[in-house]
């Protein structure tokens, strides 16, 4: 994916985080989320190894390795923060105290099902905190690319990898389209600028309904 | 003082033999005991069954165990960081049993706290409800999580006084706290070791009855 393609998407994300939410962000591409949020927006952002008030990286001899975030990376602690065990971070995950968690995905389908943590045969990092996370945040946010990098679907009628968490997801935020999880299946809100929604649909397994407010995403 | 925990790391790790169940705390190598098991690394002990939210980076850490072959058994969260363990649950040299990071947490917890086990939402749905009970209780099914003990726990704290009551820095408290409640002989390593009286009641993170034996190591990231 370009770096082009991932700030859009991240640029989205950060769209729908609101003035005191706690905010749980995944390795890799979500962790930029933290980079774009609106003026006016304040959000605390919890690492699940053990605090809240992540801050940003420190600058290059400044690092304390005792203050890592969930990558094992250094980064810092805001004023106002606090640090804690991993089994009260956990109750505070699972408890339903973090607002917003927003994470990558391999695959997602159209019940909100979610695979994100292994490729039997190929690839066993373990899930971590994603199950945890995926199933006690309020809201869960998938930022990911629309399509594999070979041009294959990845939002689709039924995950086949092995699941992190059955019908958890309530939105889907790529490079083409803002997809919400209904009841009723996914609902096509947003399509990235240039893009009929005859293209997006062409790319997701998944039948797409098309909101009454379609937008342009921005 | 007789109250004095203070023992040096190869005399401490004598508690530790092949086919011991070990916890060892820590967080991608922050706030990890690394320089007890530096030392247990020299030993040649074997068939470890280690309980560790993760495996740290190649070669370092829980690491060195994984590259001397001296565990057999693997409870964690997450060995993506360490491609070696992941090359060794291949091969079937290592058991890998990997859990949810919370899950995980919660059964160290429940194995300190006295608790037959609990009932958690995550899991359900995927691959790790296999094999568990589940329960629903207020319409939401749970899945029913065991506890977890060991022989020995190895731990990181930033400053301990002689009976064992606790300091930590920053991140480091992570699975360290827990694990010192749920083994039968706990080790922290520490960076600063004071006299009684040394550490205010109202800054002990852990009560020193949790820790069996105290090691001097050094800071995150420096050789001792």
């Amino acid at each position: 994916m370009s770096n082009a393609d991932q700030i859009e998407i991240v640029k989205r994300v950060a769209k729908e985080l609101r003035d005191g939410d706690v905010v749980n962000l995944g390795i890799g591409m979500p962790t930029l989320v933290a980079n774009y949020i609106p003026e006016g927006i304040k959000v605390i952002f919890q690492s699940e190894n053990g605090f809240l008030g992540l801050g940003s990286r420190p600058e290059s001899g400044k690092e304390d390795m005792n203050i890592v975030d969930a990558g094992g990376k250094p980064v810092t602690i805001n004023p106002g923060g606090a640090f804690f065990d991993s089994s009260f971070s956990f109750a505070m995950i699972r408890g339903g105290h973090v607002d917003k968690t927003v994470l990558g995905a391999l695959q997602v389908d159209q019940e909100g099902n979610l695979a994100n943590w292994m490729i039997p045969g190929k690839m066993v990092p373990g899930m971590g905190g994603a199950m945890d996370l995926v199933v006690g945040a309020k809201k869960v946010i998938v930022a990911m690319e629309h399509t594999t990098k070979d041009g294959q679907p990845k939002i689709l009628k039924k995950c086949k990898l092995p699941l992190t968490a059955s019908q958890q997801v309530n939105l889907i935020i790529t490079n083409k389209a803002v997809i919400k999880v209904t009841a009723e299946g996914l609902l096509l809100q947003e399509i990235a600028s240039g893009l009929t929604v005859e293209e997006v649909q062409q790319v997701t397994e998944a039948e797409l309904t098309v909101s009454k407010n379609l937008k342009v995403m921005e | 003082m007789s109250n004095d925990k203070l023992k040096s790391a190869p005399e401490a790790i004598k508690c530790i033999s092949s086919g011991s169940v070990v916890m060892i705390g820590g967080f991608m190598g922050c706030g990890s005991p690394k320089y007890v098991l530096d030392k247990l690394a020299e030993t040649n002990v074997r068939n470890l069954t280690v309980i560790s939210n993760d495996t740290d980076f190649e070669g370092v850490g829980v690491g060195k165990l994984v590259k001397r072959g001296m565990i057999s058994r693997l409870i964690a969260s997450h060995i993506g960081t360490n491609p070696e363990t992941g090359r060794k649950l291949n091969s079937g040299e290592i058991a890998v049993e990997l859990n949810p990071q919370g899950t995980l947490a919660e059964r160290i917890r429940a194995g300190g706290a006295g608790l037959g086990g609990f009932l958690t939402p995550t899991g359900f749905g995927t691959i790790i409800e296999n094999g568990k009970k589940k329960m629903e209780i207020n319409g939401q099914t749970y899945l029913l999580e065991t506890p977890l003990k060991a022989d020995v726990a190895l731990i990181k704290a930033y400053k301990a006084d002689e009976f064992g009551n606790l300091v930590f820095r920053g991140a480091t408290r992570n699975f360290n706290l827990i694990m010192a409640t749920a083994a039968e002989y706990v080790i922290a390593e520490v960076e600063e070791h004071v006299r009684i009286g040394g550490i205010d009641p109202e800054d002990v993170m852990l009560p020193g009855i949790f820790v069996d034996c105290i090691v001097r190591g050094c800071a995150q990231n420096v050789q001792c």
